[in-house]
């Protein structure tokens, strides 16, 4: 496992034990820890928080807990209903191979690296929107080796995490697993190592701007 | 899967399951929160219910822990915004997952409780938002089929003092961690919370997984 210095906060880590942060967002937390046992372990206090609450749910119902019913619980069970979501949630066994993306992204892709259906958006970067619920967008970027990321700044929140290669901003260096967390006041250029071309997951809760003119213009088209 | 003849008997005559067992609880005033006799050793009772209900598709245990928490996921469900109709049949699905997925519940990393508060919340996110949730890969190497009973032990013992510790936070930051959890607040409206008792516990999972990397390499 690859040394990992940037890592989710306890803010975006509430949120997706909560499961309140947007899907977009939740699919970059998902694929960190995919990778990361330090937040992994940080995750499962979020999550003990959860069960905590759960186990005291009874003191909120001023003693009028609900019922539910047994019988049609195990007929449930006996008609084998449920299998199908719990198959949906269920864990999915990592794959033995270090050099493919997590599960939990391929789930999103509907394959490895090589199923991804790039779009080129200028400057030699290309992107892969990926399919989610509408709150925020998350999308796949390629960068060459040595190659800058339009200057840009940020409207609202954006989480990106490395997948392949490293790039570096006029403020610290991310390589595989590192998480960078972009607030409106970031104004930042980010550039690819030489060496591997870069591939990060991006999600954003607003459109990113940027800065170029021809990039503005640009931009509607682009559906970044 | 559950027999026929369980399925045609009453709940009720259910072995080790008491006859007010599918009671509406609302009925029962004073509802106790520890239905555990005190002779069980309550850090480890529940686990054991699990793995009676993994190990040998144990139907009165089944039943003990859905009188404890099926009320609990359903009274959850509904402080998180679900009306009844959902919440009901949101808390059905999710007890019978539990049966099924009794295999995948690792007790050196999780108590039951949480084990079953993150199936009801992806059960939410399923029913109520309509979203998928992206969820991180499982590890190849666990859970261990028989984890360590000290582990399971210590794990089990910090969370009650993660309950304790919860229980002494101020009301305020309390009932804000509340609302988060139940939903009420978008991810935007959460704040940085500081001075959350999660350290230990946050230590104990992460030498769990140590472990199990370690023993199943």
């Amino acid at each position: 496992m690859n040394e990992i210095k940037h890592h989710l906060t306890d803010k975006i880590l509430l949120g997706y034990a909560a499961g309140t942060l947007p899907e977009a967002f939740s699919l970059v937390v998902a694929t960190h820890i995919s990778m990361c046992d330090e937040c992994r372990a940080r995750l499962g206090a979020f999550d003990a928080i959860g069960g905590t609450l759960l186990e005291s749910s009874d003191d909120l119902m001023d003693g009028n807990m609900p019922a539910v019913d047994f019988d049609a619980t195990l007929e449930r069970i006996e008609a084998g209903s449920g299998d199908e979501e719990a198959e949906k949630s269920a864990p999915i066994e990592a794959p033995e191979s270090a050099s493919t993306l997590p599960v939990a992204l391929q789930n999103y892709i509907g394959g490895d690296l090589d199923a991804v259906k790039w779009r080129p958006v200028g400057m030699g970067v290309r992107q892969a929107i990926l399919k989610t619920s509408r709150s925020a967008s998350v999308r796949l970027l390629h960068i060459p080796a040595g190659t800058a990321v339009p200057d840009h700044g940020h409207h609202g929140t954006e989480m990106t995490i490395v997948l392949q290669g490293a790039f570096r901003d006029e403020f610290d260096r991310f390589g595989p697993g590192d998480v960078e967390i972009a607030t409106e006041d970031l104004e930042h250029t980010p550039v690819a190592e030489e060496g591997v071309d870069c591939i990060c997951l991006a999600a954003t809760d607003a459109p990113l701007k940027f800065n170029g003119l021809l990039q503005r213009i640009a931009q509607p088209f682009l559906k970044i | 899967m559950l027999t026929g003849a369980l399925l045609n008997e009453k709940p009720d005559a259910m072995p080790g399951l008491a006859p007010h067992g599918v009671q509406p609880e609302g009925k029962r005033k004073g509802f106790q929160r520890r239905k555990v006799p005190a002779d069980v050793n309550t850090d480890t009772h529940w686990v054991e219910i699990v793995a009676r209900i993994r190990q040998s598709q144990d139907q009165a245990a089944f039943a003990e822990l859905f009188q404890h928490f099926a009320p609990r996921v359903k009274a959850f469900l509904i402080k998180s915004g679900a009306d009844a109709g959902m919440a009901e049949e949101c808390a059905q699905d999710v007890m019978a997952t539990l049966w099924r997925k009794a295999h995948l519940f690792d007790p050196s990393r999780a108590s039951v409780a949480t084990w079953i508060f993150t199936i009801a919340r992806n059960r939410r996110i399923d029913m109520l938002r309509k979203e998928r949730r992206p969820e991180p890969d499982e590890l190849t190497w666990g859970p261990a089929p028989e984890p360590d009973a000290a582990d399971v032990m210590e794990l089990q013992q910090e969370n009650n003092r993660l309950a304790e510790a919860m229980a002494e936070l101020p009301e305020k930051q309390r009932v804000l961690i509340q609302k988060a959890y139940f939903g009420d607040l978008s991810h935007s409206e959460i704040a940085e919370q500081t001075g959350l008792p999660l350290g230990t516990i946050k230590s104990r999972i992460r030498l769990a997984l140590e472990r199990l990397r370690h023993v199943m390499k």
